[in-house]
């Protein structure tokens, strides 16, 4: 074998290596976990009623949270790409803010802002609306972690469409709502979808940030990562393990999806199967490679 | 006329574009405007197009005035400089775009967008995505969606500038017989002056948003209305030399130039190929040096430096330079046979004053 091939054997190891030890081997740990008592034991565990409904109020979150990240990230990207004004690179810098600040403290905010003792807080509680300790507090904090993710997905898509492709349809008689839908929208959606679908995952399984502003309350506030830990707490890593499962399941369909949903045009769809055993034939092919003279 | 245009000024900010250009295009001409970048060219072509407003000035474009209708209504075709085909759609629905919005029926549509590609020469390739092209079949799809809504002009703004050069050269030739197929009107932009002599019928030549000459690829280049361009388009020595009793003199050249009065001082241009070199010191009256030697594939260039330290280029063909075999050092001797006298105010094009045939030598 020729030195090259030798490097490039040690190079591919190392990056695979790195995926599984990192990635797939505490996947297969803990579905190993989850179902170690068997299937029914699993599904016992996902419907306990404080597991149900953490999962439920997760997923009902998250949607909300997406559904107007995606409104307001496409908008803040649509501004923050098409249009010059002052203060622009400063607003353009605050975007990241929320992936440099840990999810605890932006919990703390979120609670300074809105708590009782708060003038907007006080304010809105005689309105009769309550954000902390309640849903809206979650959602609250959900949409601050993952506000980044549409925008910054958005932005180079945005900037890569050069204003020539609507003027190019402005010439073929297109009016600027046409040349929006049927050419702007299309070419971004990959951006746009990746953003909204990161969105959800990211939102699904937040912690920090929700556990300070919604509390604890179980059928009430309780998400399934404060579920979790109050179960791994209480000693009962087996429920822990199995509410974690589902999480992950959501979380996996939804990036599956995405993948399918912005693969180029122009390629072949794989078949749901092989596209849910695609990181798995993946790493088959790649140890197969291996063997293939070069 | 197909298309007029009058007294068109364009103002961004305070820059001016587009200085008070009028021109017309004829019925079913190929005109070329031709000028560096930043001479305002593109500018009036996305005027016509409707994608610029003018500041002042009126366009026409079948004797309708189209100043106040929108892009959408003047029915022209726009070939973009990079393309800007739809990326997420086929090349069939890429044509097939400008149909539908027209409302045309799905077989009519089907119809046309089939005969485009096939005249295009791009049978088959109607489901493939742009990416999935090379540069020339990308720059011909475009070409094809902007005809397919049956446009009374066709505007293309640098159509073959993104494309490498033997490719270049193919969509040249490839959209003279398409024009001659098809005779629409079309304007097209460019900055390269050998495109613009091969492809337009006629040509427009700008410089800082003015309109320095239009005329026949011949006409600008054998007779150059301005200093400009005599110097953009081919190649020309330009001397300033001054008069002194109807003759201009620089650095020991002579030249005619009967109708200035003495101490004016003057332009005198004159092509590479009208200075005769000989290797005989004594053939010519004139003096100099060979300085450089470039080979240019069908021809060669010869700069030399005279004795009073003037740089000139010569270009002669191969088998004038086969004879000679100039060499770089060597002591030669030369003529200009023909000059002439540029116009001295830029920007207002006045006929040519030069003397075509003034044989200074022997």
């Amino acid at each position: 074998m020729s030195r090259h091939a030798i490097t490039a054997l040690a190079l591919r190891s190392a990056a695979i290596g790195y995926v599984l030890c990192l990635i797939l081997l505490p996947l297969t740990a803990i579905g190993f976990q989850s179902f170690e008592d068997g299937l029914t034991r699993f599904i016992d565990d996902i419907q306990q009623p404080q597991a149900k409904a953490a999962l439920i109020l997760t997923i009902e979150a998250a949607l909300i949270t997406t559904v107007i990240n995606a409104v307001f990230g496409m908008l803040s990207a649509w501004v923050l790409v098409r249009y010059d004004f002052p203060g622009r690179a400063f607003l353009n810098a605050l975007v990241d803010l929320p992936f440099a600040v840990p999810t605890l403290v932006a919990g703390i905010m979120i609670a300074a802002l809105y708590g009782a003792t708060s003038p907007i807080g006080a304010w809105l509680l005689k309105g009769g609306i309550e954000v902390l300790y309640n849903v809206p507090g979650i959602v609250l904090a959900m949409l601050f972690v993952t506000m980044p993710f549409t925008i910054r997905s958005l932005q180079p898509v945005l900037m890569e469409l050069e204003q020539d492709q609507e003027e190019a349809a402005y010439t073929l008689g297109a009016t600027p709502w046409q040349a929006f839908w049927r050419v702007t929208v299309p070419s971004v959606l990959p951006g746009l979808l990746t953003g909204i679908f990161l969105t959800f995952v990211r939102a699904l399984g937040e912690f920090g940030s929700v556990v300070i502003v919604a509390g604890n309350i179980p059928l009430k506030t309780q998400v399934a990562a404060v579920y979790v830990y109050g179960e791994i707490e209480s000693y009962n890593p087996q429920g822990a393990t199995s509410v974690s499962v589902v999480v992950l399941i959501v979380s996996f369909l939804a990036l599956m999806l995405l993948e399918r949903l912005t693969r180029p045009p122009g390629e072949r769809l794989p078949t749901l199967l092989t596209s849910i055993f695609s990181p798995q034939l993946l790493v088959l092919r790649s140890i197969l490679k291996f063997n293939t003279p070069h | 006329m197909k298309i007029e245009v009058r007294a068109l000024s364009k103002y961004f900010g305070s820059v001016e574009a587009v200085s008070n250009v009028s021109f017309t295009v004829k019925e079913g001409e190929l005109l070329g405007l031709l000028g560096p970048s930043g001479s305002g060219k593109t500018t009036v072509l996305r005027m016509i197009a409707g994608l610029e407003s003018p500041s002042s000035g009126d366009i026409f474009i079948d004797h309708v005035r189209v100043n106040d209708l929108s892009v959408q209504q003047r029915n022209i075709g726009f070939v973009f400089q990079h393309y800007a085909l739809f990326k997420h759609m086929t090349v069939a629905d890429n044509v097939a775009f400008g149909l539908s919005i027209k409302k045309w029926a799905k077989r009519e549509i089907h119809q046309r967008v089939a005969d485009l590609l096939q005249l295009m020469g791009l049978p088959g390739l109607g489901g493939r995505y742009p990416h999935q092209l090379s540069g020339g079949q990308r720059q011909r799809v475009a070409i094809a969606r902007a005809l397919a809504p049956r446009p009374s002009v066709l505007l293309l703004d640098e159509p073959f500038g993104a494309v490498d050069a033997q490719v270049r050269q193919e969509l040249r030739e490839w959209l003279i017989r398409l024009h001659d197929e098809l005779a629409v009107t079309s304007l097209f932009v460019t900055h390269d002056q050998e495109e613009a002599m091969e492809v337009s019928n006629r040509l427009i030549v700008f410089s800082k948003g003015r309109l320095e000459q239009i005329g026949s690829p011949a006409e600008v280049y054998e007779d150059p209305a301005t200093e400009f361009v005599a110097r953009f388009i081919g190649s020309m020595n330009i001397v300033e030399a001054e008069v002194k009793q109807g003759v201009a003199h620089v650095a020991g050249l002579e030249f005619p130039a009967p109708d200035f009065p003495d101490t004016q001082r003057i332009q005198i241009g004159f092509r590479p190929y009208y200075i005769k070199l000989s290797e005989d010191t004594t053939h010519f009256r004139l003096q100099a040096r060979v300085r450089h030697v470039y080979f240019l594939g069908v021809a060669y260039r010869v700069e030399i430096e005279t004795e009073s330290g003037l740089i000139l280029r010569s270009r002669m063909n191969k088998e004038e330079f086969r004879q000679c075999r100039f060499e770089v050092g060597q002591p030669v001797s030369y003529a200009i046979t023909h000059f002439r006298i540029l116009p001295q105010d830029h920007g207002t094009p006045s006929p040519a004053m030069g003397i075509p045939d003034s044989p200074l030598t022997p």
